[in-house]
């Protein structure tokens, strides 16, 4: 018996949610009384790899042939639910991220799993395997008992701590059976906007929403969200406004977030809104209507005109970053 | 072009959540329910297709009771030809993806569309189980598909950018915000839904490998700690020293 997870890496280089996947994986194993297996695909250096057993893999596969160079689902899932079969791993990890997205449910199905996505905590599995999502978009969590022998779970990025955890890790080359088949779409194009903090995955997320008035005034958002080192995102209206792109959209109906700080700007906090944002772990709520419902779902709150405050705010981080650095 | 579209009933965006004193099941009592809003894009979607491409059919499927059937006939309304619902309690996304595929396997669609979720139970795995079950290609969380002939190029949603594919048909794809701008229905289409066929069929016998045993909502906050507009240096120190999180 193993636990096996999967990490994903961009352009060689492994996410942050991939440290997240193998510490949590590493605990399940801990859990279960067996070792961590974790399986990369396409070109890794081994000094990259070596990175992985700083969080507890005790096992590396590598699977490093050109023809997996580029992400396709239908044969990364193949590879992974051949690697399960041979490290006689009946758990399965990887990240909910947008390709993991697509990912798993494939593995899940290969291996005659039950699935879980969105993942939010360690499973118990003190009686039977039991494990916590993320539910109504954010409104609830539910907990997802597994009778089925394999488990493949998608764990939500930010919502486990990455555990150092060293390993004496081998790395092994691993060669997959895939067919033509498997290959059928084809990565034409990776666009990519290097400057941006990616939101799913970012620790600070700096939002904003109609009270901002237009697209032209999100300079000082974009300004504070640099000075921050945070992600940007809006509201539902600002994007359906096409004052933002869509990939900003925090909310129900758009992406969930779960960062350390989520600072809301000028958003009164639509129940929609707020079902995206409930898992943030700080709240600052900046709006000129006392009465926002925001402020009810908020940690901290600044009532005040956005075009008063966030200049204000900009240059208090200015300040507070010079007596800091 | 035979297109299958996938949707799912689910409560209203503005529904508040709520559980039975155990904690057990969700309380339907009194909400009001929608198609799934990924999954009217994808059938908005489904339809501009089908309009670009004479002799096109867009067929809707649900798996659920006969409670979903007014969800089913909004979708007729907005331009769907006709609709399916397997007759069954959809307890589980396997399941669910179990009765699709096996009701498409016979059919020949050259495009089966999902939304990228649900927004209940947040699955995200309808589409890809589908397309596993039927050995076909899946993309996830597409945010523009174009059809040339018999190849699709889509767009996808990936971290802090956007990755280009390529792929032939037949493949399944889910629809994130982005793919098309949903419909109303008008008063004609209302009208011709409650004509258009309607198949209800029995569900295929599949196994149960989970289920949820527990709903908790998220722990309420404490209290907001407001700060004076005119003390935002506080804020930034609040941040700092108490929250540690800048």
């Amino acid at each position: 018996m193993s636990v096996l997870v999967y990490t994903e890496h961009a352009e060689g280089k492994f996410k942050k949610s991939s440290f997240e996947v193998v510490s949590y994986g590493a605990a399940i194993a801990q859990q279960l009384g067996t070792n961590l297996v974790a399986i990369s695909i396409g070109n890794v250096s081994s000094d990259e790899l070596n990175k992985l057993a700083n969080y507890g893999a005790s096992k590396i596969l590598s699977v490093s042939e050109d023809a997996y160079k580029s992400f396709v689902n239908q044969a990364y899932g193949a590879v992974i639910a051949q690697a399960a079969q041979k490290e006689n791993a009946n758990v399965v990890v990887l990240s909910a991220s947008f390709s993991g997205k697509g990912l798993a449910p494939r593995v899940a199905v290969k291996l005659n799993a039950a699935y879980v996505d969105g993942a939010v905590s360690l499973p118990d599995t003190t009686n039977g395997f039991m494990v916590r999502k993320g539910a109504f978009s954010g409104k609830a969590f539910a907990d997802v008992s597994i009778s089925s022998e394999n488990k493949v779970i998608a764990l939500m990025p930010n919502s486990y701590k990455v555990v150092e955890n060293p390993q004496n890790a081998n790395i092994e080359s691993f060669t997959p059976t895939t067919g033509s088949n498997d290959f059928a779409t084809m990565v034409k194009e990776i666009v990519r906007a290097s400057d941006k903090i990616s939101l799913p995955d970012a620790e600070l997320v700096v939002s904003a929403g109609r009270g901002m008035k237009g697209p032209e005034n999100w300079g000082m958002i974009e300004e504070l969200a640099q000075l921050l080192g945070a992600a940007t995102a809006c509201s539902k209206p600002v994007s359906d406004a096409h004052w933002r792109p869509h990939s900003e959209h925090v909310g129900q109906t758009g992406i969930a977030v779960s960062p350390n700080l989520y600072i809301a700007i000028g958003i009164s906090g639509a129940i929609q809104h707020l079902a995206g944002v409930s898992s943030s772990k700080v709240i600052v709520v900046i709006n000129k209507d006392p009465e926002a419902p925001f402020f009810k779902a908020a940690d901290y709150g600044i009532v005040g005109d956005a075009f008063d405050v966030v200049p204000q705010l900009i240059s208090a981080i200015k300040e507070f970053k010079a007596v800091n650095a | 072009m035979k297109i299958l579209v996938c949707i799912s009933n689910v409560p209203d965006t503005t529904t508040k959540i709520n559980f039975t004193d155990d904690h057990k099941s969700f309380v339907s009592n009194g909400v009001t329910y929608i198609i799934n809003p990924y999954d009217e894009i994808a059938l908005t979607r489904a339809l501009e297709i089908s309009e670009a491409n004479a002799g096109s059919t867009v067929t809707v499927i649900h798996v659920g009771d006969a409670a979903a059937e007014p969800t089913i006939r909004k979708a007729l309304a907005i331009g769907a030809s006709d609709a399916v619902r397997i007759n069954a309690n959809a307890r589980d996304a396997f399941f669910v993806a179990s009765q699709i595929a096996n009701y498409a396997k016979e059919q020949g669609f050259d495009l089966i569309l999902t939304g990228r979720e649900s927004i209940d139970y947040n699955g995200a795995q309808v589409g890809s189980m589908i397309a596993e079950l039927l050995n076909i290609p899946s993309i996830s969380i597409v945010k523009s598909l174009t059809l040339d002939g018999t190849t699709a190029t889509l767009e996808r949603e990936i971290e802090g950018g956007k990755e280009v594919i390529s792929c032939p048909l037949p493949l399944v794809a889910s629809a994130s915000e982005g793919m098309a701008e949903p419909r109303i229905a008008g008063m004609r289409g209302i009208m011709s839904a409650r004509t258009k066929t309607l198949a209800v069929i029995e569900p295929s016998d599949v196994p149960t490998l989970q289920a949820i045993t527990q709903y908790d909502k998220p722990a309420p906050r404490s209290q907001v700690k407001l700060v004076n507009a005119d003390d935002v240096k506080g804020l930034v120190n609040l941040l700092n020293q108490e929250a540690k999180v800048i």
